[in-house]
């Protein structure tokens, strides 16, 4: 049976709006996806029958809080394919790889070296660059091939006994190049290093199954996989995670504290400091099993199939050029254009007026922009919601905007 | 599909690139970088002996709002000093609504930048940059 778009549109209200006589054709999915009904339900229920505080309260009301929130990390846990207590709940995937920046990176020493790519977004850069700053660490660059893939052919070139830690994207958030993950595993342990992946453009397309990644760390945030804001997740190895200090210091994360000394909390605990995000962590813990109830074989092929008709659609336009891989292999459905003789931002304000929601501009990728000489892109960032009609009404406002602004 | 934004008046001033380029022999030059999206200005300006703009040329990498503010200015900065161009740029604010009271040409031209807020930057780039430059 093909994929049956409309019922999955039929799930999120917001797509059936129609905003200043336009209807919602949304395909910044990169930056924010879209909520369902389910997640929506899920918080509102947390708030109108169970809102109190986790994990201290002996009253009802704290009890129901706290099973609650337990059950979203056992159901993002399940959508991991980890153990449930292997999960923490972080304030988003820029915090979770702080996290592991500030606590795995405290156990590095001056001249140790962390492996990046030029490919990477700021927030697995900059998290780095301020480790660098305390720590003496030094960071290396894996480069970017033309077609916007990290050059996993350079990692021999990149790898040596001081390496301990790659840290990568899953999914480029400018390109939608997948990255070769067991090929990295395999080559990082031939030197010891440990390999943390950014998920935040993987998440939101169907479960993982972090295990056979052999990967050490995994983090995605929450509003990009369909779920609030202000929620992210961290996976870490339990050996790992153990010998990590706390990033930071409160109530929950504690063992024991006297005036003199504080003990830690053991993992997760021990990195959830103060109050979490209760309502937000239950709502992801409902879009992780929106997610995991979806048919991915199907939204995936429709997802490429919607790749496939918007490149073939710019490519009749004068004057577009694609920046990525122009194959439907290993890639997910974020799709980067230019306009030649137009300014990205200038083509997302001329998709506004038709109705059309993307981003444009460096996409928090300054690096790769540089390496491209590029003053950035128009970025096209697709869901399982999508449909062709959101791909036509593209089309049309980049010809429009070839015709009036060059 | 309504293109309230990109009006006739915006697109030939970006169009018409009035002070593109780079100067011989500038006084001063300054680079401005809008880190929220990237657009970037390096302007120089050549003064005479009163502190006065005497020749502007602009290098702008940006949206056709920068490159229009920029062309903009162009058209009207020589002759003025730091004061005169404060002046100018609070015509500009008061184009984009963020100042009460009526805006003059060129800038009354961004007019209809003043409904899109997260834009109004890029408009301002050139004149922030000027500023820089004459401080």
């Amino acid at each position: 049976m093909s994929f049956d778009v409309a019922a999955v549109r039929g799930q999120f209200p917001i797509l059936s709006e129609i905003i200043d006589g336009l209807p919602v054709h949304y395909l910044d999915n990169g930056a924010s996806a879209q909520t369902p009904l389910a997640v929506m339900d899920a918080v509102r229920h947390y708030e109108t029958t169970s809102r109190a505080n986790v994990l201290r309260g002996v009253h009802r009301l704290a009890e129901r809080a706290t099973e609650a929130y337990e059950n979203a990390r056992a159901r993002v846990a399940s959508f991991l394919g980890v153990p449930t207590m292997e999960v923490v709940f972080t304030g988003g995937c820029t915090a979770a790889i702080n996290l592991v920046a500030f606590s795995y990176g405290s156990l590095l020493k001056p001249g140790d070296r962390i492996l990046l790519s030029e490919i990477e977004h700021h927030s697995n850069i900059v998290p780095w660059q301020l480790l660098r700053s305390r720590s003496g660490i030094e960071l290396e660059m894996l480069p970017v091939t033309t077609d916007g893939r990290i050059d996993l052919s350079a990692l021999p070139r990149f790898l040596t006994p001081k390496t301990k830690l790659v840290s990568l994207a899953h999914v480029s958030n400018v390109t939608g190049a997948l990255l070769d993950v067991r090929a990295v595993v395999e080559a990082a342990k031939s030197v010891g290093a440990k390999v943390m992946i950014d998920g935040a453009q993987r998440a939101p397309h169907g479960p993982l199954d972090l295990p056979s990644l052999g990967i050490d760390f995994y983090a995605f945030a929450g509003h990009k996989a369909y779920g609030p804001n202000g929620i992210g997740v961290l996976w870490g190895r339990p050996e790992l995670m153990e010998a990590m200090p706390p990033f930071m210091g409160g109530g929950s994360m504690i063992g024991r504290v006297t005036l003199a000394e504080t003990t830690w909390a053991p993992s997760p605990r021990r990195f959830e400091a103060g109050t979490p995000a209760i309502g937000p962590a239950i709502g992801l813990g409902a879009a992780c099993a929106w997610m995991q109830a979806l048919d991915w074989a199907g939204a995936h092929d429709h997802e490429m199939a919607l790749v496939q008709r918007l490149m073939d659609g710019l490519q009749k336009i004068e004057g577009t050029r694609l920046f990525g891989p122009a194959s439907l292999q290993n890639r997910y459905p974020v799709v980067s254009f230019m306009l030649d003789g137009v300014h990205p931002h200038d083509v997302a304000q001329t998709l506004d007026s038709f109705g059309v929601a993307v981003r444009a501009g460096h996409h928090c990728a300054q690096p790769l922009m540089d390496r491209f000489d590029l003053d950035g892109t128009t970025r096209v960032s697709m869901a399982p919601y999508n449909d062709n009609s959101d791909i036509d009404a593209l089309l049309a406002g980049v010809a429009h905007a070839a015709k009036t602004l060059r | 599909m309504s293109d309230q934004l990109y009006q006739e008046r915006i697109v030939a001033l970006a169009k018409a690139k009035t002070g593109a380029g780079k100067l011989e022999n500038p006084t001063r030059t300054v680079r401005r970088d809008n880190p929220l999206c990237g657009d970037r200005v390096i302007l120089d300006i050549r003064l005479d002996g009163q502190g006065r703009i005497a020749e502007l040329g602009h290098q702008v990498r940006g949206c056709l709002l920068c490159q229009a503010s920029a062309s903009a200015l162009s058209a009207v900065a020589v002759g003025r000093d730091a004061a005169g161009v404060a002046e100018l740029r609070h015509d500009a604010e008061r184009a984009l609504g963020r100042e009460p009271g009526d805006t003059h040409e060129p800038f009354d031209a961004f007019a209809p930048v003043a409904s899109h807020k997260s834009r109004q930057e890029c408009v301002l780039l050139p004149l922030e940059a000027l500023k820089d430059a004459l401080s």
